[in-house]
């Protein structure tokens, strides 16, 4: 590990002493999107698992604060993330027992199946607010005692909260794809019966990481929850789905810098195709350019930014996925 | 539940599975023979219902829209092939799912930008719109008995093309060896290219039939694909005859699910595919 992420987290702590509204709150849910976009690149670019419903646990994160959050009043992030997280992880593991006896074009189309299960949950049950969601009026708090340690309703606390879970993930993530484990799933993803030889309990493996997965999905979603201040059945629809997947492919998946890029690349982007004073009439019609930029990246940039990064000798890629 | 009543829910149940299956095996057929994920296949079903809606608010009749429909249809299937889903035969599957999720989101917004965001009523047909007596207070819609017929027509046109047939014999040998096929000079590229057509025809023409109905409004295909994803699931990837025994497995499961268990209708599709993982993960007719 070199210090250039070090580097650019430092950079990115100072962004508050620069701007303080809009593009703060960008940047927030920029990283945002970078922790989600990681936890699917643990699963797609090293695990081999290619899931189009990961949205669910994104969703189900935001809908679990809403849910234990007090209506007027704040709920201790304490323990109220980790209960979020921990939702999740069980939701996955049990999603997971089911959808990895499939493979590849089954495991697509069941994990999308699935996610697509929990939005008609949200949507046509009252447990949520139905199909117009439900409000959560106030930020998180982080007390100790009685002393507030950090007031979340501030944009730049909210923003550096982010931005330490953000490098937190990035950093466990590194770690454990560095372990013995992640050298494991590695070998899963490339040679799947390989390693059933070799004696690994592949299953075992991959629902790990697919668990694991989830919980760090519903890290991301639910502070994207709070940032928001509200959910409803969108935040797990399949287009958040194909969204983050499109932020691994775009920075470039098996390389979790590059969850971050994407993640960068493609949010930044969605604001400069729906601005209105630059593109006009053409700008509420943002989602045609973007459909049309998805598939030249999928026809012509299957390694995404960071393989053309590589390409000019930038920086080698830690891991290339292999077609 | 007296019988007219179930009588009608079976009907229902039967005319919602065979329209999914005219999906269904569409999509099963491109996967099985060409390997491809199609998530954009619910967006060619949507491409039907709007043709159906405009063209017979143009031509003032729906049997004349569908009739100029699908042509187009087909050979909108035709040029996307050509020009996009050649590319990806022998792509790795994540390519696929991103370059189809990219075509939802531009003919969404095409859809927007020519037809608009509204909601539209389609006409049935004069001669189909009148219903058959059942008791003295139910009666049973001709549309979707004419419905019901022309889907099992269409399977059964289908199962006589695959299996009976000289062309549907090279199709089912392209699916198990692509390379083996073209040597033996069969044009392995035109029968990729008319499978396609095939399968985009066959989910337009869907929602053409069904546009009375369901009417027609943004967003319609992707309701439609994810049921037909659960159907392919079920009965096994690029088994029509499973595309055949689910999709009626289905139709009838949600129709009756709505009538009896209305809270929980909507989980019951999903119940019943991870029932059917747990125990046969390739599907009833899936090669395991």
């Amino acid at each position: 590990m070199n210090t250039l992420p070090f580097l650019v987290a430092g950079l990115l702590a100072l962004f508050p002493l620069v701007e303080s509204t809009f593009y703060l709150q960008l940047l927030t849910k920029v990283l945002i999107m970078a922790i989600f976009a990681m936890s699917l690149d643990l699963l797609v670019g090293y695990t081999g698992l290619v899931s189009f419903g990961h949205a669910a646990y994104f969703g189900l994160a935001g809908y679990a604060i809403a849910l234990m959050a007090p209506q007027y009043e704040t709920v201790s992030l304490w323990w109220s993330l980790p209960a979020a997280m921990g939702v999740c992880a069980v939701f996955a593991f049990v999603i997971g027992t089911l959808v990895l006896r499939t493979r590849g074009i089954y495991f697509i189309m069941v994990t999308l199946a699935f996610s697509q299960m929990l939005f008609f949950i949200f949507h046509d049950t009252k447990i949520g607010g139905g199909s117009d969601g439900i409000y959560i009026y106030a930020k998180p708090s982080m007390n100790l005692g009685d002393v507030q340690l950090l007031n979340l309703e501030k944009l730049e606390n909210f923003y550096w909260l982010v931005l330490v879970l953000t490098v937190a993930v990035y950093l466990l993530l590194h770690r454990v794809l560095g372990s013995t484990f992640g050298r494991a799933l590695l070998g899963i993803k490339v040679n799947e019966h390989r390693m059933r030889a070799l004696g690994f309990p592949v299953f075992r493996y991959q629902l790990a990481s697919f668990t694991f997965s989830g919980a760090l999905a519903g890290m991301a979603g639910y502070l994207a929850a709070a940032q928001y201040g509200f959910v409803n059945p969108e935040i797990l629809s399949w287009h958040q789905s194909g969204a983050v997947l499109m932020m691994v492919i775009l920075g470039g998946m098996g390389t979790l810098y590059g969850s971050v890029i994407g993640a960068f690349a493609f949010v930044l982007l969605q604001e400069v195709l729906s601005n209105q004073a630059w593109f006009g009439i053409a700008a509420k019609h943002w989602q045609l350019a973007m459909g049309i930029f998805i598939m030249l990246v999928a026809l012509y940039l299957p390694q995404g930014l960071a393989g053309l990064l590589q390409r000019f000798g930038r920086k080698p890629v830690v891991e290339v996925a292999d077609e | 539940m007296d019988f007219a009543f179930f009588l009608i829910q079976l009907l229902n149940g039967l005319q919602y599975g065979l329209l999914l299956f005219l999906v269904a095996s569409g999509l099963t057929l491109i996967f099985g023979i060409m390997g491809i994920v199609n998530l954009a296949h619910g967006s060619f079903y949507m491409v039907g219902a709007y043709l159906a809606w405009s063209l017979s608010s143009l031509t003032g009749s729906l049997t004349a829209a569908i009739l100029l429909a699908v042509p187009l249809t087909v050979m909108l299937g035709m040029g996307l092939e050509r020009l996009l889903f050649r590319h990806l035969y022998r792509r790795d599957h994540l390519y696929q799912v991103l370059l189809t999720y990219g075509l939802i989101l531009v003919f969404e917004e095409l859809r927007s930008v020519l037809w608009g965001d509204d909601t539209h009523g389609v006409a049935v047909p004069a001669l189909l719109s009148y219903s058959i007596p059942l008791t003295d207070n139910l009666s049973y819609p001709v549309y979707r008995l004419a419905i019901s017929g022309v889907c099992l027509l269409l399977a059964a046109a289908l199962y006589f093309l695959i299996q009976k047939t000289r062309l549907g014999m090279m199709i089912r040998a392209g699916a198990s060896n692509r390379d083996m096929v073209q040597s033996l000079g069969i044009d392995i590229k035109l029968i990729y290219t008319l499978v396609f057509a095939l399968g985009i025809a066959l989910a337009a023409f869907a929602g053409m039939i069904n546009a009375p109905l369901s009417s027609v409004f943004p967003n319609m295909g992707s309701q439609v694909l994810i049921i037909c994803f659960v159907v392919v699931v079920i009965g096994g990837i690029g088994s029509v005859k499973g595309a055949m025994v689910a999709s009626l497995m289905i139709g009838l499961a949600d129709t009756f699910g709505q009538v009896l268990v209305p809270e929980v209708a909507g989980m019951i599709v999903y119940v019943l595919m991870a029932v059917v993982l747990v125990w046969r993960p390739e599907g009833l007719f899936g090669r395991g």
